[in-house]
């Protein structure tokens, strides 16, 4: 199986051509630029160092969220438009299960996260079960306070990602030392080639309804379910 | 062998619709899917920028489907993909980008980056060829300004809005009067069963420019509604509808027909969301006949919203006249035309 894998989900942008589990070409970029300009000329790039036609892949990974609203919809929607227009299958994976995916066959709860300001993180719990991830407790929007609640009891916790130096103090105060541990720095990213090795492994989606998964409301509509019930409306989009 | 055909593949993503259509030869609308959020943004009283990107995300590939099967033609048959690359809404552009972006990749073809207002002048492309020189009003939610064009795929901004837009000013007071966003329509239609006994005040009207204001005109609007309320009095609706229309109109045409003067040119496009006004277009109409030489070029009712298929219109312009972009294209939210010099 022929496999293009796309992680725009936060700063780091990051996309490869994977044949049968093995690698075929990868890039990785982790410079504060629009991922809209970076993007497609990486794809671009890929095929061409590949000699591979786009006509040629069988499957599109992509990173479905959470991380950043727009990164992410710059992603998904080059992902859904090139199964869509390709005719081909689309498969999303966990952001957060990127990270923890390159620390398989670690012992302990692998927690990934990723800053979401103000003390607040998008984090998860992982797993190792012979070699494979499963997710121990769902990615979710949470705050730093309640997270570490969250992990009272697990008895060994290793947290994943470039944002844990932002929170390295904090966790060290709020939780036993000697219970936590911080993933080297060599793990700090996301790697599409691990994203797409998760995504050979899952099956594949229907394309039109696939979307980013944010965990969060946008603020307008969390402020209006205060009021209304989620089903007391017209359906929001229409064909005119 | 069949004549060749231009098909433009176009997407539209910059506000609140997400749309793609199919354009044959510049003037020929093979499709137009247009999924509107209305009902959506309704719930906010105005467009909020997440929520709009949110919803086109998951309206994309539906529409893109839509659209070359309503056409009844394959990837294999288009020419070029034209897509709005600004004004407008970040997030909500860059979904119509992206997408764009894999179809021109994917099916090696060129890549036409069009400007939304653009987009809106040649929804008019529709009835009848553009004529120039030609001075297009293009009046919208965002967007009042008056545009010279001297050929082909110029575009020389003579005069603007200093604040709000015209179509902004409607949904401002249209939520004084209790009007569910979005007003335009609901005031036209009350304008005409009142009559102008305000005498609102007509910005700029005499000043020697093109440019446009209607903050002044919103406040007033306001002041009134709230004096009257807090002296326990009722103002008929119809009435302050009509007083408000009358003013935007009353400032639109005179300055327009000042610019006719200053700029003779063939043809007027009246063009943009609030060209669908019927005060407006009648009125217009009337100025026009004033001007011998210039015909009077309005985009059909139901293309005046945000749609594809304009974009299809303007790109095949473009297109014609070589305009591409690569891969790195990206949305440019302000995106403006260049003054005149
Ligand atoms: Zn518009």
């Amino acid at each position: 199986m022929k496999v293009l894998a796309i992680d725009t989900s936060n700063q780091p942008l990051s996309v490869a051509l994977l044949e049968d589990e093995q690698l075929l070409a990868t890039m990785t970029t982790n410079i504060s630029k629009n991922h809209s300009v970076t993007l497609m000329p990486l794809i671009e790039e890929l095929f061409k160092q590949t000699k591979m036609q786009p006509q040629g892949i069988d499957r599109i990974v992509v990173a479905q969220g959470p991380g950043s609203y727009t990164g992410l919809r710059i992603g998904v929607t080059t992902a859904k438009t090139l199964a869509c227009t390709l005719k081909k299958e689309l498969v999303g994976v966990s952001s957060l299960e990127v990270l923890a995916g390159a620390l398989a066959h670690t012992e302990g709860l692998l927690v990934p996260l990723f800053n979401a300001r103000r003390n607040n993180v998008f984090a998860g719990g992982y797993r190792d079960e012979k070699g494979k991830l499963v997710q121990v407790f769902a990615d979710q929007h949470i705050g730093l306070d309640k997270l570490c609640e969250l992990l009272k009891v697990y008895p060994k916790v290793i947290f994943v990602g470039n944002d844990c130096t932002t929170f390295k103090k904090q966790l060290l105060e709020k939780m036993e030392p000697e219970r936590i541990f911080f993933a080297s720095q060599n793990f700090a990213y996301p790697q599409a080639y691990i994203l797409g090795l998760i995504g050979e492994g899952k099956v594949a989606v229907e394309v039109n309804s696939f979307v980013p998964h944010y965990l969060r409301l946008t603020q307008a509509e969390a402020q209006w379910l205060k009021n209304h019930r989620e089903t007391d409306h017209e359906p929001y989009v229409e064909k005119i | 062998m069949n004549k060749q055909r231009d098909l433009i593949l176009a997407f539209e993503s910059s506000c609140d619709e997400t749309s793609v259509s199919v354009i044959e030869d510049g003037n020929k609308i093979l499709s137009n899917i247009v999924a509107t959020q209305i009902n959506s943004h309704k719930r906010f009283g105005g467009v909020v920028p997440e929520v709009a990107s949110r919803h086109h995300i998951e309206q994309i590939t539906l529409c893109l489907e839509d659209a070359l099967n309503q056409a009844g033609v394959g990837y294999e048959d288009l020419s070029a993909v034209a897509v709005t690359y600004g004004p407008g809404l970040v997030g909500a552009l860059l979904v119509g980008i992206s997408a764009a972006k894999v179809v021109a990749f994917t099916h090696n073809l060129p890549l036409i980056p069009v400007n939304h207002m653009a987009g809106h002048i040649y929804a008019a492309r529709f009835v009848k060829p553009l004529v120039f020189p030609a001075l297009a009003l293009l009046v919208s939610g965002g967007h009042t300004e008056l545009v010279y064009l001297a050929a082909p795929n110029s575009y020389e901004i003579i005069g603007e809005t200093r604040d709000d837009a015209a179509g902004e000013a409607y949904d401002k007071i249209g939520r004084v009067l209790g009007i569910n966003y979005p007003a335009g329509k609901e005031i036209d239609r009350l304008a005409h069963l009142g009559k102008d006994v305000f005498s609102f005040p007509r910005a700029m009207i005499n000043e020697n420019n093109f440019d446009f204001s209607f903050s002044g005109l919103k406040s007033a609007f306001i002041n009134t509604v709230h004096h009257a309320d807090q002296v326990g009095e009722k103002l008929d609706h119809k009435d302050l509808a009509a007083s408000f229309q009358q003013s935007v109109v009353d400032v639109l045409a005179e300055k327009t027909v000042n610019a006719l003067k200053k700029y003779p040119v063939k043809q007027l496009i009246l063009a943009g969301g609030v060209a669908a006004n019927s005060g407006l277009r009648e009125r217009i109409e009337r100025e026009l006949k004033k001007f011998d030489n210039v015909s009077l070029l309005m985009a059909p009712l139901k293309l005046c919203g945000d749609n594809a298929a304009m974009i299809g219109a303007a790109g095949h312009v473009a297109w014609k006249a070589g305009v591409r972009a690569d891969m790195s294209l990206n949305a440019d939210p302000s995106l403006e035309f260049s003054w005149i010099k």
